[in-house]
């Protein structure tokens, strides 16, 4: 019981990471119907930015640990925002009116640009995330001790989804990113600069993503440059596992996977891990072609 | 066999050359019959996996650029057929090339259980998909399933083909071997293409529902366009076994479908242009081998610059040619006048 | 023996009842309209007839064999072509490929003669081009066999429509709105087009909304409102039934 009940803890934890980076995927799929197959190396530069933040930049030292942390939190999600938007404008946006692989081979590109170019930066071998960033408290919780990085990377995403949506669902600009995600022209036409909520979710979605990548630093204290392929591919997987496109079913997605990862890796084999994520996707979407909360949209004929 | 090439019919040869394709194509058949005579043993490697890729890409043709499948999975199929030959040859030491058809025909059937209930996954659903059976068919090779196929290491000690007695070792061998299969290949597809069987896959990346409502079974010929093409991609698999005679799960990883799919979208969808995005992915890298470590970033700025540079592909599909219309009208009409 | 017999035909979607216990047949050879105000329920008919909506309960009765449910390719090999009410024509292919897709279920040429190109597929190549020339032809678009589907005016789009359904050989012929776009020359253009496909022998079975057009073409219309069947038989009888009356009071557009 006690095994069971962490490992659900620990699927929530890497579960609410999944979320977090599945939330860049479904967002831009949203505006753009375009899979950003760079957005997991935009979580990478996230952790190897906090990480530089935290170590060179001299903040872990100056700073209590846990006020540093927060700040290093917010300015990681600012700088790889601005670098998702930059993407957006350079290697996007010329494509929009091409065929939607275009733009995905672009994306492709991108990724392995940005994946090459951290390996430049920082060289090939793992960085370690200092201890001493980490809590080491630990929480009584119905008679289980929480290790306090757990608790606090679930708490973490919480509040970060939970933030995106009470921006999505009450305020005008929230409204004006659904209003393009159901219809471009439409949305236009209503007075909505188009660029400019594409450029939103832009800053957005990589926001969350870079922040996630320092989640990932901090709570398994190990990163390397090729992570953004494995994560990446997790959380598009639990995009679509959702239903691509929504909100919601991304956070839902992204919850699930990390659980069932987490089970799968305790109880079938650990080396199975990876297969049985995708083989509860391939099982879902046999079950329900468009995802667990995607619209199942009749064709109008 | 003249009525295959690249006429088809009479007149399209001259109407193609004054297009451009028609003398681009013969440049290039130029080009790869000479190749090898100004190529060093390296350089020679390099053709080599040009023309592999140029072959698994010929057949992810079929399925993403003519049916209008998003599969981002060739890389299993080239797997499962590699590893079919290796552990055939390696077994039961079955000459090689007598496991082309063989290694073919494993990774289609495998195609067609693995696609069957997936295949009428939308878009990028079946996408990820796709993209999930390549990471399936990479752990479980890993994992060395049933104990054969080897575990990380791989399998090694792979023979050497022989064709009519003749023993293919030599890098020179296998260019002939390869690009005799891509020249096969064109042929084949050249025909598929301009058929009945083509243009229902046209059908079908066009509209699927217009299409099913035209009399076309949908699901039919967007499942047999995967079994086929994942056929050719088994068939390459046995040629790469053969040529390295190791084969190990990392070389049929995602990034290896990453690269077969951008291939065929720069391509735009024609053959011609499958062969020269091959060139360009595949040869890239290696020119920009004096950059080292900076060569895979330069080459991921280049995929992006190339798409925005030309978003629509490479060259893409010439409209099919059909004759003298006018004349099979007048004949038409002739013929009804006789019948009345 | 009626060609084709809807019986109790009913289609739910999510609790909505989109088309309510609907009956009729159309005879062999014969014109027949189905109408209705907009939102009536008629294309979702002809979307059960076609096999694109299955329908929760009825039956489809096709030349004496229940077809209910049976998948729409399978439906125009047996004879039931239809066209589109938003045009769906493959807009980058040829006028003469777009009829050629209609051909497409009467050719037998598999992968491996195609690959090939054995002279029986050469042969039979070339017999369905000259076929599709002729629809072509017929409809009057064999000028245009070559040009983009997508490039061709509005009005000769729904011609090419008809030339790709009938390039199927069917025996019923399903029109959503074909006169839909058209200017009146166009339509008037129409009617003989239709009626020339009534001479071949083949059932035409239609929705439109320009009511001249339909008075003067149909022997029968079936009059749908909300769902329901609320009138059928000749255009005059339906005309002066009252619940049509009380059903297009007002509709401005649906000049009489």
């Amino acid at each position: 019981m006690e095994q069971f009940f962490q490992q659900l803890l620990n699927g929530l934890a890497v579960g609410g990471i999944y979320a977090l980076v599945a939330l860049g995927y479904t967002m831009v799929y949203g505006v753009l119907k375009l899979i950003n197959f760079a957005h997991g190396d935009l979580f990478t530069i996230g952790a190897y930015l906090g990480l530089t933040l935290l170590v060179s930049g001299g903040l872990a030292g100056s700073l209590p640990p846990v006020l540093a942390v927060l700040l290093v939190f917010f300015m990681v999600g600012l700088l790889v925002a601005l670098i998702g938007c930059a993407l957006e404008r350079v290697a996007y946006r010329p494509l929009r009116k091409a065929g939607r692989l275009s733009a995905v081979v672009s994306a492709l590109g991108a990724s392995i640009f940005f994946q090459n170019a951290v390996m430049l930066v920082y060289g090939a071998r793992p960085y370690v995330y200092p201890n001493s960033l980490r809590p080491d408290f630990t929480i009584e919780l119905f008679g289980y001790a929480l290790p306090g990085m757990r608790v606090m990377v679930i708490a973490a995403t919480v509040a970060l989804m939970l933030a995106l949506w009470a921006f999505i669902q009450k305020t005008r600009m929230g409204a004006a990113v659904r209003a393009v995600a159901i219809d471009q022209g439409a949305a236009r036409l209503m007075g909505i600069n188009v660029n400019r909520i594409i450029s939103l979710v832009f800053l957005i979605g990589p926001g969350l993503g870079g922040m996630a990548g320092l989640l990932v630093g901090m709570y398994y204290g190990k990163i390397d440059f090729t992570m953004g392929w494995t994560y990446g591919l997790k959380a598009f997987t639990a995009a679509i596992l959702g239903g691509i496109g929504n909100i919601p079913g991304a956070m839902l997605g992204g919850l699930l996977l990390g659980v069932v990862e987490a089970l799968a890796a305790s109880y079938v084999a650990f080396a199975w891990k990876d297969a049985v994520a995708f083989c509860v996707l391939i099982l879902i979407l046999i079950i329900r072609p468009t995802g667990i909360l995607g619209e199942r949209t009749a064709d109008k004929l | 066999m003249s009525d295959l090439s690249l006429s088809g019919r009479r007149g399209s040869l001259a109407a193609c050359l004054l297009r451009g394709r028609g003398l681009g194509g013969l440049l290039l058949l130029g080009v790869v019959v000479a190749l090898p005579f100004f190529c060093n043993a390296y350089w020679l490697d390099v053709c080599v996996s040009i023309g592999l890729y140029a072959l698994l890409a010929l057949s992810l043709n079929l399925i993403l650029g003519q049916a209008g499948i998003f599969h981002m999975g060739h890389a299993a199929f080239f797997g499962v057929g590699a590893y079919t030959t290796a552990i055939l040859n390696t077994m039961f030491h079955i000459p090689v090339l007598w496991l082309m058809p063989v290694s073919g025909a494993v990774a289609a059937l495998f195609a067609l259980i693995v696609a069957r209930p997936i295949i009428h996954l939308r878009g990028d659903y079946l996408l990820i998909v796709t993209i999930g059976i390549v990471e399936i068919v990479r752990i479980a090779l890993l994992n060395d399933v049933g104990g054969i196929t080897g575990g990380s290491n791989g399998i090694f000690g792979i023979s050497r083909p022989q064709l009519f007695g003749f023993r293919i070792y030599k890098s020179l061998h296998f260019y002939w071997l390869v690009w005799g299969m891509v020249g096969l290949t064109l042929l084949l597809f050249y025909g598929l293409w301009h058929s009945r069987v083509g243009r229902a896959l046209n059908y079908i990346k066009a509209d699927d529902v217009a299409a099913e409502g035209c009399g076309i079974n949908v699901a039919f010929y967007k499942l047999t366009a995967f079994v086929l093409g994942a056929f050719w991609a088994g068939m390459a698999g046995t040629v790469y076994a053969a040529k390295m005679s190791t084969i190990a799960p990392e070389s049929f990883n995602f990034m290896e479908s990453v690269i077969i799919f951008a291939v065929v979208i720069l391509s735009g969808g024609s053959q011609l242009g499958v062969l020269i995005s091959a060139f360009l992915f595949i040869g890239l890298p290696e020119l920009l081998r004096e950059f080292s470590d900076a060569r895979m970033l330069i080459f991921g700025l280049a995929m992006m610059l190339m798409m925005i540079w030309r978003p629509q592909g490479l060259l893409p599909c010439l409209p099919r040619r059909y004759g003298r219309l006018r004349a099979l009208m007048a004949s038409a009409d002739t013929a009804k006048e006789h019948h009345a | 023996m009626s060609l084709l017999e809807l019986t109790d035909v009913t289609k739910i979607f999510g609790g909505l009842i989109a088309v309510n216990e609907v009956s009729f047949s159309v005879e062999p050879q014969s014109v027949v309209g189905l109408i209705g105000p907009n939102g009536a329920g008629k294309t979702t008919v002809f979307n059960c007839i076609t096999g694109n909506y299955r329908p929760e309960r009825g039956s489809i009765v096709f030349d004496g064999k229940d077809v209910t449910g049976v998948a729409p390719h399978r439906l125009v090999e047996r004879g039931i072509a239809r066209t589109f009410q938003s045009i769906r024509l493959f807009s980058t292919l040829s006028a003469l490929e777009n009829t050629l897709a209609g051909r497409h279920c009467r050719l037998r040429s598999g992968w491996l003669a195609s690959m090939l190109h054995t002279p029986s597929q050469r042969r039979e190549e070339r017999e369905a081009v000259r076929r599709c020339m002729q629809e072509l032809e017929f409809v009057g678009l064999a000028e245009h066999a070559e040009e983009k589907a997508g490039s061709l005016s509005y009005g000769n789009q729904r011609l090419l429509e008809i030339a790709r359904a009938l390039a199927s050989d069917p025996r019923l012929l399903i029109l959503d709105e074909p006169a839909g776009g058209m200017n009146d020359q166009e339509t008037v253009a129409l009617v003989d087009t239709i009626t020339a496909i009534r001479n071949r022998g083949i059932t035409v079975l239609l929705i439109e909304h320009d009511m001249r057009l339909v008075m003067r073409i149909c022997e029968k219309l079936v009059v749908l409102e909300n769902g329901c069947l609320i009138a059928q038989g000749e255009p005059e009888a339906v005309r002066s039934h009252p619940a049509v009356i009380e059903a297009y009071l007002g509709a401005e557009d649906e000049a009489w």
